[in-house]
């Protein structure tokens, strides 16, 4: 698309800034006569004792004038800058980009071809892959999951093995490709406000082995077995075609104070990995999915 | 002739030369703490008011609306008056822009941290604000521009040109900047979207410092250096030179601040070329200023004032040779967001502006009070500890600048970046921490500018000057 609207705009430009450029040529030459001497005053007086030199302008001074203003019109006729006149160079920022990312492809695809087609599991052996890997990670990934990929509250940690969505390495590649969206209900009013919550809470936390009020929980077991075995399954072991998260394990992803279970409990939560195909491309995904899986496999 | 019309009007002057010294406190106070917040973020004391995001703007109105302002204000209408041999047209006027002027800063002293803000840089400020700004500004326009048009004498004064192409350009690039559609009382939304509002953005913002820290404090320079060294000015043909290529030039830098983004090629390639057009210009104040001392530099040696309006110009002509330079598209893809812009914004902030406006106050302040200043080796010492300080915070961000940007872009031999963003943030550290000391000592410098003004002031008495008869032209 043409940046200006009609032929006019692009006349103007050129009229003011190439005529600007001109009009300072000419205010220099127009003051560079002769009829100046060194230390001669020019006789106004202000404020008593206020006065002016009438020296002439310094020469190193305009020669560096007159440079910078022949350097900008040589500059003006090889690049854009006149209007819609692209410049004898044909050089454009887009073509720039897209002439460096040409440049990188072809001096790193190689490369990157034979890491895609090395299965997952042995890409997590291979050396130089994780050295790229990590480098990926720590610039893509680490915003959230942590440079150290032990994650933070709502993003999980990347090194326990315990996998939302599965742990093998083509569901990994997925979840990176693809990206991932959890979608837990609020269910404070299913469960008939705080008093019902408090009762799931405890039951919960009972099943990963903490301790806990047992009439609570005892209560709290006949809600959980009407409300949440559809996802997180009767032993509460959770189900991972749906990434709802094992509960017996005592790994929390939001955090596992009873407040903060309460509160996933009452309010829900709403967990989004975002997709990475079309950012970061196969390739890439495929050597953070072996990153990612070397890094609790690191014993293999 | 009365009393009235005999004696220059320095009452508003007096009020400006003050609030010069307390707000340059102030801002500076805000500049420490934020840089000290880059070191140490524990210092945002998980507070929103306290934060950085809104303290950041709260430090640049402060001190380039507020300090630097205070002393435009001042040193135009006291030079505008002993230049043109009449008293200030308009006097009450001038009041009310010293008044308009106050509530202005203080109305961004309490809305800034209450996050409420246009997002604009150095345009925050909403739009309710914004008309005060316009309706003091007007104000300002006619007391100046009333003043020159009654002169006793038949020529204006090279700083009053400056003075005169700061105001007009200011008024301009405010009303466009600022235009928005408000919503609420508190609440507007620019009138430009996407590249073009941030094109106009940067055309005000680049010419800010054009007009408002540059053409301003230029016209601060024609006149004090002058007057402290005691020697005509070096080149009335150079001052008109520079003074109307400096003029042209500068409205067409802005898109340098958008290199290598949506800004459409031809417009990135016009802010660079200008910019670097714009040296020679630049430079023209440099040697207008500094040569005015030929034939006197054995008073740099004992005179502290004017070690602080030569080292001023000298840190100008840094900072404008540094800036064109940045301009540069190849040198900017390494320099931009990166320190070495803070760096360089500094430079010519301290180095430049604070530093000639110390040096006026210095000059200003025992003229208006009708006394000497109290102390002049608490000027000296004000000197050292200042040039010390700008030094330390121009250099550590050069270093943490060009390591960012050197950090940023190396690459492995496989491609992938060689560092993380947070990386680099590591790095910097230090050079956060020599920068917050950097300021620091520029701040205490200002303190001992303040217990030495307050002395002077309590020695002196409010100074009734009369206007002399001008000169008879020769």
């Amino acid at each position: 698309m043409s940046d200006f609207t009609s032929e006019f705009w692009s006349w103007f430009i050129i009229a003011i800034s190439g005529g600007g450029i001109v009009w300072l040529f000419y205010l220099l030459r127009g003051n560079n006569k002769a009829d100046t001497e060194q230390g001669v005053p020019t006789g106004h007086v202000w404020d008593e004792d206020l006065q002016e030199l009438n020296n002439p302008l310094p020469r190193w001074w305009l020669y560096m004038f007159y440079f910078t203003i022949f350097f900008g019109i040589g500059y003006l006729i090889l690049y854009p800058g006149m209007g819609s006149f692209k410049g004898v160079l044909g050089w454009s920022e887009i073509g720039e980009y897209e002439q460096e990312v040409a440049d990188a492809d072809a001096e790193f695809g190689p490369l990157f071809a034979k890491f895609e087609q090395t299965p997952i599991a042995e890409l997590a052996g291979d050396t130089a892959a994780m050295n790229a890997g990590e480098r990926l990670f720590v610039n893509y990934c680490a915003v959230c999951h942590g440079s150290d990929a032990r994650g933070a509250a709502g993003f999980p940690n990347l090194r326990d093995n315990d996998w939302l969505y599965g742990g093998a390495p083509e569901q990994i590649e997925a979840s990176i490709m693809q990206g991932r969206n959890g979608a837990m209900p609020a269910w404070e009013a299913p469960l008939g406000g705080s008093e019902g919550v408090d009762q799931v809470a405890n039951y919960v936390m009972s099943i990963a082995g903490r301790d806990v009020d047992d009439d609570l929980a005892a209560a709290g077991k006949t809600k959980f077995d009407m409300f949440c075995v559809g996802c997180h399954m009767p032993d509460g072991t959770g189900n991972q075609a749906l990434g709802a998260p094992d509960l017996t394990n005592n790994i929390w992803l939001y955090g596992g104070s009873p407040r903060t279970i309460k509160e996933s409990i009452a309010k829900g939560r709403a967990g989004r990995m975002p997709a990475h195909s079309e950012f970061l491309g196969k390739a890439k995904s495929h050597i953070l999915a072996a990153y990612v899986y070397s890094l609790s496999h690191e014993s293999d | 002739m009365n009393n009235e019309t005999m004696t220059y009007d320095y009452s508003v002057v007096r009020q400006f030369a003050i609030m010069t010294v307390v707000l340059g406190i102030v801002g500076m106070l805000v500049g420490v703490l934020i840089a000290s917040q880059m070191a140490w973020p524990v210092l945002n004391f998980d507070t929103p008011w306290l934060s950085f995001g809104r303290l950041r703007p709260l430090h640049t109105n402060a001190v380039v609306f507020g300090f630097g302002g205070s002393a435009l204000f001042a040193t135009s209408y006291y030079v505008v008056q002993r230049t043109c041999h009449v008293r200030l047209f308009a006097p009450l006027l001038a009041k009310f822009t010293f008044w308009g002027w106050m509530l202005i800063i203080v109305s961004a002293v309490v809305t800034l941290p209450m996050g409420l803000t246009s997002s604009k840089e150095y345009a925050e400020l909403e739009w309710p604000i914004d008309i005060l700004i316009t309706v003091v500004w007007i104000a300002y326009a006619v007391v100046f521009f009333g003043t020159i048009a009654k002169r006793r004498v038949k020529h204006i004064y090279v700083a009053n040109w400056f003075f005169g192409a700061f105001i007009l350009t200011v008024a301009m690039l405010h009303v466009v900047n600022s235009a928005a559609l408000p919503v609420s009382m508190f609440k507007s939304y620019s009138v430009y979207s996407g590249v073009q509002d941030a094109m106009v953005q940067w055309w005000y913002g680049h010419n800010a410092v054009g007009f408002f820290l540059t053409a301003g404090f230029l016209g601060i320079m024609y006149y004090f250096i002058p007057k402290q060294a005691g020697r005509p000015v070096y080149s009335y043909r150079l001052s008109v030179v520079h003074f109307w290529a400096l003029s042209f030039t500068y409205i067409w830098a802005g898109p340098h601040h958008l290199h290598y983004t949506a800004l459409p090629d031809w417009t990135q390639s016009l802010g660079m070329v200008f910019s670097l057009i714009l040296l020679a210009p630049s430079w023209g104040g440099m040697i207008n200023g500094i040569m005015t001392l030929s034939g006197a530099w054995e008073k740099l040696r004992t005179d502290p004032v004017l070690k602080f309006l030569i080292v001023s110009v000298s840190f100008y002509g840094m900072s404008t040779f540094e800036g064109p330079m940045m301009a540069i598209k190849t040198v900017n893809a390494l320099s931009h967001y990166t320190d070495w812009t803070i760096g360089h914004v500094h430079s010519g902030a301290l180095g430049w502006v604070a530093m000639v406006s110390i040096g006026a106050m210095y000059f200003l302040i025992p003229k208006l009070f009708d006394t000497e200043m109290y102390s002049k080796k608490l000027i000296e010492t004000h000197f050292w500890i200042a040039t010390i300080g700008i030094v330390l915070y121009i250099t550590s961000m050069w270093i943490s600048g060009i390591m960012q940007g050197l950090m940023w872009r190396a690459i492995n031999n496989d491609g992938t970046l060689t560092y993380s963003f947070v990386e680099s943030v590591q790095a910097m550290h230090p050079f956060y921490i020599v920068r917050a000391s950097g300021g620091l000592l520029f701040l205490t410098g200002m303190l001992i500018m303040a217990y030495n003004i307050s002395k002077t002031i309590a020695q002196g008495k409010a100074a009734v000057a009369t206007i002399p008869q001008p000169a008879a032209a020769h």
